[in-house]
């Protein structure tokens, strides 16, 4: 069996709010190996949201441990968890959070800027994911000039420039109509064909059925965990 | 992350922005040019009166009694006879009645200014006539009304005729031009050293209706002995008039001192002043970057999803800080520069812009760009991610 490339255990996050407390996280255990496609699913204030920023190292947990890579990163320092976001993940929001000022082209290069990549080398690599999510000849449009669904691969060509084994994609697709949305999950399937590690966090059934695996959290706890085609 | 990829964003977001960029800029503007223009006009005035003490003669002694303090009084005669009884200390003495007066040729008819004195002025302090003569110990004598007059009223008043021998209107008393004194300014203005007439003292105390001559240019022998000269000159005023404070003497060489020690403070404090602009100005970058770090929340937050560590963040605001100070400066500098000049043009103001300065003012401007800077672009850095990217 391969070394998992993230493991999860016992994960708390819990939001306090005067008295009561909201545990977006209630003693989660998750292990997911290279070169899985896992769909997480649940009803909205499940805790997907939570879960993904903590396995994108955006956030911190209450308490728990987190491995990416076999590295654990609940002791680590900013710049640290920077690096980690920025060599083994790319990410795909909802919202696409691309920055408005810069190109195309900039945008997707920006991943290589805080790597430390040559110019000549961010540029190629930045036109290569262009190429991959289907944007050529779009390198120097502003991000308000394209479409929702173009804008969602501006941000998926962002992801993959810097070749992260790990693509955490949260509600990829809640912003576009459904054959757009179908288009962009097509290109996340893609990405998973060539060998990358794709989670994807969705509260919509058919979608996540797209995914191999399936792992359902309701009230920040994990109730299923299942193959998918297995029932 | 890459400097230059910094610097064409932090250009291109001042660009974007230009009117509140512009605004943010203005106190550094403002703070920077008046730096260089107050100490452009010490500077100027500082140098005009050096040279103007170094164009009197050498070895000069200055002599004022105050009038108080002491209930002899000192005339020219008492001055004279000081300089008789101390030949190895002394040459010659001048004194100085100085007015304002009007003094009128055909039809100009202006205010200029009045001295009166004696035919070792001359000597004393560098008044070398062009054409025609000095005063002479006749016209003394004689409180003869001749007038030696300086190269902007022979100019000006005369408009290109010889002035010699011709009359002048001085307070409504006609005199006669004897002496046209050579040219101490290279633009000879209104107001300048060279708007002035020379008469006679005896002339200027009726002339005034001033009695009392207070002011008196003794001529040391030489070089060597004008420290000892003006000792026992002060010794010899102590005698005849019994207080200290009765009298002022000084030399040269204290002028000298004097008056640059004068205008060091006064740079320093004109200085000082424009240096608290341009530590508003810095407040002022403060703030917008402290602006500019909330509006640019969520920017921030993704750039630190996708990697950016807080140096790169905090570089980022802070080389924008430094483009928003630092085009200020230059625009500063470039305002000050120009006012400056303009200043030294139209007015008789004297101005002379240091280099130093303006290397001074570019370095604090950047400086403050950093200073100021570092705080917001330090919030900036330490931003969270998470909560930076749900920021709304
Ligand atoms: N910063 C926060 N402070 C307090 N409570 C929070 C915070 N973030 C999330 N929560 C709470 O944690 C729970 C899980 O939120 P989360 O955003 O993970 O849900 P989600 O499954 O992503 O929902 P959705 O499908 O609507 O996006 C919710 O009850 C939410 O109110
Ligand atoms: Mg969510």
């Amino acid at each position: 069996m391969t070394s998992a490339l993230i493991r999860i255990e016992n994960m708390y996050k819990i939001y306090k709010m005067g008295d009561s407390e909201v545990r977006a996280l209630d003693g989660v255990n998750i292990e997911i190996h290279q070169n899985e496609f896992v769909s997480i699913m649940g009803p909205s204030g499940s805790g997907k949201s939570t879960l993904m920023n903590m396995i994108g190292c955006l956030d911190t947990p209450t308490s728990g441990k987190y491995y990416i890579d076999g590295i654990e990163t609940s002791q680590m320092r900013d710049d640290q968890l920077a690096d980690i976001r920025n060599r083994k993940i790319g990410f795909i929001f909802q919202s696409y959070n691309l920055l408005t000022k810069l190109t195309v082209l900039e945008n997707v290069e920006l991943p290589l800027i805080y790597m430390g990549k040559s110019r000549s080398e961010r540029h190629r690599l930045a036109m290569q994911a262009i190429e991959k999510v289907g944007l050529s000849g779009r390198e120097h449009h502003r991000p308000n000039q394209l479409s929702g669904g173009q804008q969602q691969r501006v941000a998926i060509a962002r992801a993959l420039a810097n070749h992260p084994p790990l693509i955490l994609a949260d509600e990829p697709t809640g912003a576009l109509d459904s054959k757009t949305g179908k288009e962009i999950l097509e290109m996340i399937k893609e990405i998973h064909q060539s060998g990358n590690t794709v989670i994807l966090i969705t509260h919509d059934e058919q979608i996540a059925q797209t995914a191999n695996r399936i792992i359902r959290i309701q009230d920040g706890k994990i109730f299923s965990d299942s193959e998918v085609g297995q029932a | 992350m890459n400097i230059g990829q910094a610097f064409k964003m932090a250009i291109s977001s001042v660009i974007s922005n230009k009117m509140r960029s512009f605004l943010t800029m203005l106190g550094i503007i403002i703070g920077v040019a008046a730096v260089i223009i107050m100490v452009a006009l010490v500077q100027g005035t500082t140098n005009d009166i050096t040279s103007r003490m170094e164009s009197m003669g050498t070895n000069l002694i200055n002599v004022t009694l105050t009038g108080r303090y002491s209930s002899v009084n000192l005339d020219m005669d008492d001055m004279e006879k000081l300089v008789e009884g101390n030949p190895e200390y002394f040459v010659s003495v001048a004194p100085s009645i100085n007015g304002n007066v009007t003094a009128k040729v055909g039809t100009v008819n202006e205010n200029t200014s009045l001295l009166g004195t004696n035919q070792h002025y001359s000597t004393i302090l560098n008044a070398e006539v062009e054409s025609g003569r000095f005063i002479t110990e006749q016209d003394v004598a004689g409180r003869k009304k001749v007038a030696v007059i300086g190269k902007y009223i022979a100019n000006h008043y005369f408009e290109g005729e010889d002035p010699l021998g011709q009359s002048i209107k001085i307070s409504g008393q006609v005199f006669t031009v004897v002496g046209v004194l050579k040219a101490k300014t290279t633009n000879i203005s209104q107001n300048s050293q060279d708007d002035r007439i020379i008469i006679p003292y005896s002339a200027a105390q009726r002339l005034l209706r001033n009695a009392i001559i207070r002011s008196y240019s003794f001529q040391a022998a030489s070089k060597e002995v004008a420290e000892k000269a003006s000792e026992k000159l002060e010794e010899l005023l102590l005698s005849l008039l019994g207080n200290e404070n009765a009298y002022n003497v000084m030399n040269q060489a204290e002028m000298l001192e004097t008056v640059e020690s004068i205008m060091g403070t006064m740079s320093l404090m004109l200085g000082g002043i424009a240096g608290i602009s341009l530590l508003v100005g810095g407040i002022g970058i403060m703030n917008i970057m402290l602006v500019s770090v909330t509006e640019r929340t969520r920017e921030i937050g993704i750039r630190k999803a996708i990697g950016a560590r807080r140096a790169s963040i905090m570089t980022q605001f802070i080389i924008e800080s430094i483009v928003v100070s630092g085009l200020g400066g230059i625009m500063g500098i470039i305002w000050g520069m120009t006012g400056s000049y303009l200043l030294g043009k139209f007015t008789s103001i004297p101005t002379s812009v240091s280099v130093s300065i303006v290397i001074l003012s570019a370095g604090i401007s950047a400086g403050i760009g950093i200073f100021f800077g570092w705080y917001p672009a330090n919030k900036a850095s330490k931003l969270n991610p998470i909560d930076a990217l749900r920021f709304e």
